[in-house]
């Protein structure tokens, strides 16, 4: 990176760290913080669309659909989270290839499962073993995505389904003593004034989100932890430029850190931003906020 | 069924290193691996039982130090719930292993600290005493005036008010949260094994060997909805208790039968 990186041997203590922090592996670690956002921005709406369908079929006329609703939410929330990690990979990426495997080659004879193999016809690999490196890891990110929203969507629909409940009910019979179909009153009354309910929720469940992306490296995507793992193990001099002893233990202070940092910044918006809806409603924390002014 | 009974005796306490020492390679049976799965959750259950009940003591501690008026008690309870809780488990798993190895190199007695049994436990129970102390002491702040008043008009002060007043209703107050912490703890425990932390000789817990099923077959599709099921009967004896301590607690209010902690509470952490 610096001029006079050339040599690190020679360099003084502030100089070496200047050159060894900014080494090509160091900057892909941080890189992977930007992964992080990436995943959490992609996550976020992605979960509370997930769990916007799965709080809906829990209040559905329909009684099937109505279960379909109340399983998903029931069932991830009682299995560790991280089960269902491990088991979204592999099963997410088997379904998609047994789909393509059906359609693509009809004519396949031999059984998929053999033994301990999982083999489709090569047209329906995912993604197909031509494919350069990016699309390789784009494909796992895509399916880490994935598996974010399907378990956090049931947290985010068990939230939402608690706030359209919390909807006064006047304001529903007022809708149908004006003659509006359910699909109306769902639309025009229940869905704009759930989310000053949904909020505290939704708060929290975003915490939890940011504390769950280091699960990525579980998913086997090199985000921040496989980094920390690579960067901090002890180097020889024989291998690398800049040789340390075991560094893992500050590089994941760093992470903690990180973390620490932005779930403080994550609590004062979320309390700025409940501030602001309560502002003027008629609610206690609207209340307090009037009391608090006066 | 023969063969079947055989793979209880051989697995059944394969995770405490009892029984057959190699794990089986080849044509898995189901029985197998109900057995080899349900014998990790002997590691939940003592991660999760241990950290629970040490955890409770120092939550309230913390809550306490959390409501003071000092700032030397206030501030480093405020700080110790803050760095537990405002950063992942899964780091602080990381992290305190890494510091548990160097700290082995220096104090050379502290080694028992770098295995999963009791390195892994303590960060739990550290975990674990952030959340409920945060539970605890907003209960703590909820107990009503009129009790803590009416104790100190039939001149009981002191030590005995909290005993026998304050610390009876804050607990009465928390339980339903914090059996929801109980079951979020059960559900932590599942990530020790993936944290650094050595299964030694393959003895892991539940889910350490639902993957090493699913890596072994390249099929979820059984070992992980036994893993499944193996939890949700946990978290249903869970309910079961402390829904009975629960009862315990509210045993002199007038409608005490009907209240249960819900199985899906709101607050989650």
């Amino acid at each position: 990176m610096f001029s006079f990186c050339t040599d690190p041997d020679t360099l003084d203590t502030g100089r070496w760290l200047a050159c060894y922090l900014t080494t090509g592996r160091h900057l892909n670690f941080y890189a992977a913080f930007g992964t992080v956002l990436i995943l959490l921005a992609i996550t976020a709406p992605s979960a509370l669309a997930f769990g916007f369908a799965g709080a809906s079929a829990a209040r559905s006329g329909f009684a099937p659909l109505r279960w379909l609703g109340k399983g998903y939410i029931a069932i991830v929330r009682g299995v560790p989270d991280i089960a269902f990690f491990l088991f979204f990979v592999i099963a997410l990426d088997q379904g998609l290839e047994y789909l393509r495997h059906v359609t693509l080659c009809p004519n396949w004879e031999e059984p998929i499962r053999q033994g301990a193999n999982f083999l489709v016809c090569p047209e329906a690999k995912l993604p197909l073993s031509s494919a350069p490196q990016w699309v390789h890891e784009g494909y796992g990110f895509a399916l880490a995505v994935l598996t974010f929203a399907i378990v956090f969507g049931a947290f985010a629909a068990n939230v939402l389904f608690g706030a359209m409940q919390a909807v006064p009910r006047a304001q529903i019979e007022t809708a149908e003593a004006y003659g509006m179909t359910r699909r109306q009153t769902f639309r025009r009354i229940v869905v704009p004034q759930m989310w000053v309910y949904a909020l505290p929720g939704l708060g929290n469940l975003w915490m939890v989100l940011i504390k769950a992306t280091p699960l990525l490296f579980l998913l086997g995507v090199e985000d921040i932890v496989y980094w920390a793992r690579e960067l901090g193990a002890a180097k020889t001099p024989r291998f690398s430029d800049y040789p340390h002893p075991d560094w893992r233990m500050w590089y994941f202070l760093a992470l903690l850190i990180f973390y620490l940092a932005f779930t403080r910044v994550s609590e004062v918006v979320i309390a700025r931003l409940s501030d602001r809806l309560s502002h003027g409603q008629a609610t206690a924390a609207g209340e307090a906020l009037r009391k608090a002014r006066a | 069924m023969e063969g079947c009974l055989q793979t209880i005796a051989d697995y059944a306490l394969r995770s405490v290193g009892i029984g057959e020492r190699l794990l089986p390679r080849t044509d898995f049976t189901l029985c197998q691996q109900f057995t080899l799965i349900g014998s990790g959750l002997i590691w939940n259950v003592y991660f999760g039982v241990l950290a629970l009940l040490s955890g409770f003591v120092l939550a309230t501690v913390v809550a306490l130090g959390k409501a003071a008026t000092n700032p030397l008690l206030r501030k480093p309870a405020e700080w110790f719930i803050f760095v537990f809780r405002g950063s992942p488990l899964f780091i602080q798993f990381f992290f305190a292993y890494f510091l548990f190895l160097s700290l082995k190199q220096v104090v050379p007695w502290t080694e028992p600290l770098s295995t999963a049994a009791l390195g892994a436990l303590v960060v739990l129970f550290l975990n674990t005493a952030a959340y409920s102390g945060e539970i605890f002491y907003g209960a703590l702040r909820s107990v009503p005036k009129g009790d803590t008043e009416a104790a100190a008009a039939y001149g009981i002060e002191g030590w005995t008010r909290f005993r026998r007043i304050t610390w009876p209703t804050m607990l009465r107050l928390a339980w339903p949260a914090y059996t929801n912490e109980a079951i979020f703890l059960f559900h932590a425990t599942t990530l020790v094994f993936f944290t650094g932390f050595p299964a030694r000789q393959q003895q892991g817990d539940a889910l350490y060997y639902a993957q090493y099923f699913a890596d072994k077959t390249f099929n979820p599709f059984v070992p992980y909805p036994i893993l499944a099921g193996y939890f949700i009967l946990l978290t249903l004896v869970i309910i079961g208790i402390m829904g009975a301590v629960n009862r315990h607690l509210n045993r002199h209010l007038p409608q005490a039968a009907g209240k249960r902690p819900r199985l899906l509470p709101q607050i989650m952490r």
